[in-house]
């Protein structure tokens, strides 16, 4: 039976990653995620799932301790903000060219550089235009509350190991900082070391059991044709994503005249902007992407018969807007709004904005 | 008086003629054929196999490990 | 006695280990590399360890590592094979984890993964050839280039005064509570090899012990790097590198080993 609690966005994801049986987190503190490696470090883990929790000395070594443990076949994540998120791009890019399942957590805040401590969504290019280097996508995870954040954990692990590919989950400041109530499930068993060794035999590094030949994890193919293969090999995976895994939330846009497109916590703003315009008799919708990769390019090609205009609302100068401009290819208006720096936008702000651009514009 | 004498097998196209098991064999054996392999590398072989006595040092020096030993005891 | 009568099954003294593979070394002529391969393989054989070792290449020349080892190897970012080993060896802690890394990756830039896997005591084995330059890119400069020593990017030779001193960086780990053997070795005789050899036997056993890292440094050489042939480099190595990189046991059993 499921269990409510209220909590923090930062806790929930560490309470259900430690009910879902993930066998370790690598962390590494940094503002506004650290209570996710803190509340992991008060719960014990290890005494009551046998977890691992380990507190490394940078982000660069949280990730690749992340690719070593997921390289045998163990359940695992990490977690960080932006500027930790930009460290870990090249273990990221080395986990996706040696297809290795595991569970990113960026908990976004505001940048370039320092930057602040305050909630941003500044992140989304380097999510889902790959923020390391070579041919490669993640498939990212948007959160838009507490409960999001704690079932997103297991979701993740399920993408990551049906694709044998790293997951992000692209959270904010405020996500993860806000309190809620959230139904955490039951604890699930971990895997043991028979099972992985079943389950992961053909690919995972845990010693070469019953004679079998070796495993190798390797991101590395000196010979280009080999090269080629394994990036067409990842880009197979994911068309399928695109196919099979796709998530979005429409609100409202049966009679829509204006579609807003927000994840995360601008998603949530948006709401309330379209009761807003609603009352004013301006038939807004929302269109919230659940996954930023893959992205709901058809549905909003398919809005375009019925809209006169799409607002993209992100908490950035405009990232996510230049992919709804090539889903739509220009059938109608796409404009942008959204505060940055850390501020929030409000309901009425984006309102002003849609009217500002769209509207009488 | 029992006497211990010993022989290689170089594996000829897996050598590449380092000689780093020249200097460790004590009898000074081996040497480095005229002959060339596929990759062009002058292979290792007893120049004197009389006088190898099995001891290993060169099997156990050699980087790419061509060099298989085997030793037996002869009466004198 | 003809030849023919020695080489028979039952002669067989020494043949190398099963568990190389039988890729063609990518290494050079006479790299001490393939034979601390060979050393390193005939340890996990004999000791029967096969199905719970997991070794971690770097990125250098033994990036191949795992063309060559018939074992199953993860491939790790330019020096983070530490925190690679580190995270196997705690998910899995019955098994034996080691590393096997290049002076560029482990004293350059995994300096700080190599420190504090060292610091946590992890329980792992760190293999680590030094051969004071960058092999796989051609010969450059590393942290344990000699003085004086040149090297495509130090072509008139190491200056320290503007590119510092070799970094003894298994003395400077060795102090590390979490260090319990450290310990320095060469490959290019029969007599090295045989150290060496133990050295890593015990390092391997020791990991039962959970009592902290072992790190075993090999001192080597480098042909092309060096622009010497095999021998000759091996000569160098021996009047220049072991001076200032000594050989021999630099803790053990978690007890420094005081030199005079």
């Amino acid at each position: 039976m499921a269990e409510l609690k209220l909590m923090k966005g930062n806790e929930a994801l560490a309470e259900a990653a430690i009910r879902a049986g993930v066998d370790a987190y690598f962390g590494y503190p940094i503002t506004p995620q650290t209570e996710i490696i803190e509340y992991l470090m008060m719960e014990q883990p290890e005494k009551r799932t046998g977890m691992v929790v380990l507190q490394a000395e940078s982000e660069v070594a949280a990730i690749n301790m992340v690719y070593g443990a997921a390289g045998t076949g163990k359940r695992v994540f990490t977690s960080s903000s932006s500027p930790g998120i930009s460290l870990k791009q090249e273990g990221i890019s080395y986990m996706a060219g040696a297809e290795i399942p595991a569970v990113v957590v960026n908990v976004v805040r505001g940048g370039p550089g320092l930057g602040t401590i305050q909630p941003s969504q500044a992140d989304y290019f380097q999510s889902v235009k790959g923020g390391g280097h070579g041919d490669y996508k993640l498939y990212v995870l948007a959160p838009a509350s507490v409960q999001e954040m704690a079932d997103f954990v297991e979701d993740a692990f399920d993408i990551a190991f049906k694709y044998m590919a790293p997951v992000l989950i692209l959270s904010d400041g405020l996500i993860g900082q806000m309190m809620e109530k959230v139904y955490l499930k039951e604890q699930k068993p971990r895997w043991t070391d028979e099972e992985i060794y079943k389950m992961h035999n053909d690919w995972a590094t845990f010693g070469r059991k019953n004679g079998r030949e070796r495993n190798i994890i390797t991101s590395l193919d000196l010979k280009s044709e080999k090269m080629e293969k394994r990036v067409h090999r990842l880009y197979k995976k994911y068309a399928q994503m695109e196919e099979e895994d796709l998530r979005y939330e429409t609100i409202q846009c049966e009679d829509a005249e204006y579609i807003i497109v927000a994840y995360g916590s601008s998603a949530r703003i948006a709401q309330k902007t379209v009761d807003l315009a609603r009352a004013k008799g301006i038939k807004v919708g929302l269109l919230r992407p659940i996954t930023l990769f893959p992205f709901p390019k058809k549905q909003l090609m398919e809005l375009t018969k019925q809209v006169k205009g799409i607002l993209s609302v992100e908490l950035n100068t405009g990232q996510m807007v230049e992919d709804v401009r090539l889903a739509v290819e220009h059938k109608v208006p796409v404009e942008h709004f959204g505060r940055t720096g850390g501020i929030i936008h409000t309901p009425e702000e984006i309102l002003e904005a849609l009217q500002q651009k769209l509207i009488k514009g | 008086m029992a006497k211990v004498i010993g022989a290689i097998v170089v594996d000829n196209e897996r050598c590449k003629g380092c000689e780093v098991c020249i200097p460790v064999c004590g009898p000074d054996v081996i040497r480095m054929s005229s002959e060339v392999n596929l990759k062009g590398y002058h292979y290792a072989y007893m120049e004197t196999p009389q006088e190898c006595t099995g001891c290993t040092n060169c099997g156990i020096v050699c980087p790419d490990g061509a060099i298989t030993v085997y030793r037996m005891k002869v009466e004198d | 006695m003809d030849i023919k009568d020695i080489i028979k099954p039952e002669n067989l003294v020494y043949k190398n280990t099963e568990l190389m593979t039988d890729n063609t070394l990518s290494y050079c002529p006479g790299c001490g590399h393939g034979t601390a391969h060979n050393v390193l393989m005939g340890v996990i054989e004999e000791m029967g360890i096969v199905e719970d070792t997991i070794g971690v290449a770097p990125v250098g020349c033994s990036v191949l590592a795992y063309e060559f080892m018939d074992i199953d190897m993860q491939q790790a970012a330019h020096g983070r094979a530490p925190a690679v080993a580190t995270a196997i060896a705690r998910t899995w802690p019955d098994k034996y984890v080691f590393t096997y890394q290049g002076d560029g990756d482990l004293a350059a830039i995994g300096t700080a993964e190599t420190i504090h896997a060292c610091n946590r005591g992890e329980n792992i084995v760190i293999i680590f050839v030094n051969n004071g330059i960058y092999g796989m890119t051609g010969g450059q400069m590393a942290p344990t280039t000699l003085p004086n020593m040149p090297s495509s990017t130090s072509p008139y030779g190491r200056d320290t005064a503007t590119t510092g001193f070799p970094l003894k960086i298994t003395e400077l780990v060795a102090n590390l509570p979490g260090v319990y053997s450290a310990s320095r070795h060469a490959v290019h005789t029969h007599k090295h090899v045989r150290k060496a050899k133990k050295a890593i036997e015990k390092a391997f056993k020791d990991t039962r012990l959970k009592k902290g890292l072992s790190i075993i440094e090999i001192v080597s050489n480098c042909n092309s790097g060096w622009k010497m042939q095999p021998r000759q480099s091996n000569t160098w190595m021996e009047e220049n590198m072991f001076p200032y990189y000594e050989l021999g046991d630099i803790k053990v059993n978690g007890k420094l080993v005081n030199k005079q």
